[in-house]
């Protein structure tokens, strides 16, 4: 029913919409939430956090910019390729990394968040250092271009579309218990039976690929990338798309990436305290509703009903 | 055996910088188990700061220094008070987002106070460069060394024969324990804090001379500080500083026998490697919170 609608609401968007900025903006929600969901799996549901992310989903772009730019691949046949190469580095990256917790877990991730974006900016023969990589190819399905806005923005969204569906399932699957049982306490997730550490790897490695899915979108779209766009700002960007839309909601990641995505360009009018207000957000919102706004706002909502409902009771009677 | 020289000057110079942001690292982490990502901001405040105060307002220098200083550690009481310790649900994911949010805070502070460009500050003395066997020691390095000596003193000092140094060890050994014992584990928590952001600011304003400052200098310092303060084991005050001097060191010989752009990766490989392999760090003890 709620997938229904939402396909209905893609469809009706794309038809209605015909400003190319417009177009440009819904695509980027698109790409955040795709980079918003993966992190999700990984913060929300299993409790672990990741201040690197931004290193896969620079992984997933300069492994198809480099692939079509140097080496004339087809896009298509490099997405394998980039996919492959974040599921091995990922793996191993989580392999040791993720047998630390809290704090030495974000200092590690964030460690290799910044190894990637050095490599980025230093290796500058493949990925153009600095300046950035330019020229790469748009994206073509047999007769369909998708260098129209409007197909690429139908193109990301079908993409979203399949890995919300796929998350959805999982969560409600036997291993999504086993990744909240793992976020309530791994101790007692052990104790049941659960392959802590398997799991926990299994669901950084899909995380990471749907980052990289999210990069090789991202450089397919605007046809030139370079280090800034993966440093580690942005690594911060993806976990408070998360924090803000809700840890452990599917839904909330589309919430926080779209207003995350939409209130730089509104925070544009105050350039310089863009910021000051960024940084406020995060902490008022980690300090006062800990759970994310999805579940404040439901928390509100509910509150409100009680009440009014406790309310009526007692006129009644 | 110049070079070499000259390489192991720098190293100490930046590493002894290293340590003491590594040194507020460490301290504020065996007083309450925090990590504050916003160390490096402290930094920076402290650097710039000191800048104006000294150039910009014309205030004689060590004046300067210490109302930097001073000011900084009032911005981490007001850190804890105002964010810290309001926060509901103390999980570390949730501290750790707490303090990205106040380091991207105080960088968009910074960046509004003093604009983006680069502010470069003199020397703190007029005397001019040393000679040691062909290699140049600047008299900023020997400044820095001595910073270092005093404040670890300092530290052993007041941790050993003051009341409220003791107080704090017990606090870092249990918060709970000393609350019952009388000592107001809330109001050292407080001290902690102010200290910490103090450290870093001192760091900043050491690093001014032979750095360029801006408003976005804090998170790599920061972090090489807490690069250090892994090394050495986090929680040790020695080990703070041996890991700051390891650190500086080994970037030294990473730029002059290889290449100057791999600086930056040399302390995050050290931090993935550490971390890996023994995250007590050299002095810690064995396992720190694996699971």
């Amino acid at each position: 029913m709620r997938n229904a609608f939402f396909v209905l609401v893609i469809a009706v968007v794309g038809l209605s919409v015909s400003n190319a900025y417009h177009f440009q903006l819904l695509t980027f929600i698109g790409i955040n939430t795709l980079l918003a969901l993966g992190l999700n799996m990984l913060m929300g549901y299993a409790g672990q956090i990741s201040l690197g992310h931004a290193a896969f989903y620079g992984l997933g772009a300069y492994a198809t910019a480099i692939l079509t730019v140097h080496l004339n691949w087809s896009p298509w046949l490099a997405l394998p390729v980039a996919v492959v190469l974040t599921v091995v580095i990922a793996f191993l990256v989580a392999l040791p990394m993720l047998r630390l917790s809290g704090f030495y877990l974000g200092m590690g991730t964030l460690g290799f968040g910044m190894i990637g974006y050095i490599i980025f900016r230093e290796w500058s023969r493949f990925t153009g250092g600095d300046s950035g990589l330019v020229g790469i190819p748009s994206l073509e399905l047999g007769p369909i271009s998708f260098a129209s806005a409007r197909n690429y923005f139908y193109l990301v969204w079908a993409v979203v579309l399949v890995c919300l569906l796929l998350c959805e399932r999982l969560v409600d699957s036997r291993v999504g218990r086993g990744l909240r049982a793992i976020h309530d306490s791994e101790q007692a997730a052990a104790a049941m039976g659960i392959d802590t550490s398997r799991l926990k790897i299994q669901i950084f490695v899909l995380s990471a690929v749907f980052a990289a899915l999210a990069g090789f979108l991202y450089a397919h779209l605007v046809n030139f990338i370079s280090p800034g766009s993966f440093d580690f700002l942005v690594s911060v960007r993806i976990v408070t798309m998360v924090v803000i839309g809700g840890m452990a909601s599917i839904w909330g990641s589309l919430l926080g990436a779209s207003l995350l995505t939409v209130l730089p360009e509104f925070l544009q009018a105050f350039a310089d305290s863009e910021m000051i207000v960024y940084g406020l957000i995060l902490m008022v919102i980690m300090i006062f509703l800990p759970q994310g706004l999805t579940r404040g706002i439901m928390d509100a909502y509910e509150g409100a009903r009680t009440r009014k409902a406790s309310k009526s009771a007692s006129i009644n009677s | 055996m110049q070079e070499f020289l000259q390489y192991v000057f720098s190293g100490v110079t930046n590493g002894s910088v290293y340590a003491i942001i590594a040194l507020g690292f460490s301290m504020l982490f065996s007083m309450t188990g925090l990590i504050n990502f916003a160390q490096g901001e402290f930094v920076m405040l402290g650097a710039l700061g000191m800048i104006s105060l000294w150039k910009g307002a014309g205030l004689p220098l060590p004046a300067a220094i210490v109302l930097s200083t001073i000011g900084v550690s009032a911005v981490g009481l007001l850190l804890e008070r105002a964010a810290i310790r309001n926060v509901r649900k103390p999980h570390p994911i949730v501290l750790v987002i707490v303090t990205i949010g106040a380091s991207i805070f105080l960088r968009g502070a910074g960046m509004i106070g003093w604009g983006k460009e680069s502010y470069s500050s003199p020397a703190f003395s007029r005397q001019g460069a040393f000679e040691v066997a062909g290699a140049t020691l600047l008299p900023q390095s020997l400044f820095i060394l001595a910073a270092v000596l005093l404040i670890v003193f300092g530290l052993q000092f007041f941790h050993r024969r003051t009341l409220t140094g003791k107080a704090m060890l017990a606090c870092a050994i249990s918060k709970r324990a000393a609350w019952l014992q009388g000592i107001p584990s809330e109001r050292l928590v407080l001290l902690a804090f102010a200290l910490s952001a103090g450290m870093g600011a001192i760091g900043g304003i050491l690093i001014a001379p032979i750095s360029m400052s801006s408003y976005d200098m804090g998170m790599t310092l920061g972090l090489k500080g807490f690069c250090a303060a892994m090394l050495g084991g986090l929680g040790s005050s020695l080990g703070a500083v041996l890991g700051g001097l390891l650190l500086g060191l080994l970037e030294a010989f990473g730029v002059g026998f290889f290449s100057s752009s791999l600086k930056d990766a040399i302390a995050f490989v050290l931090l993935l490697g550490i971390l890996y392999v023994r995250p007590g760090g050299i002095l810690g003890a064995k396992v720190v919170k694996r699971f």
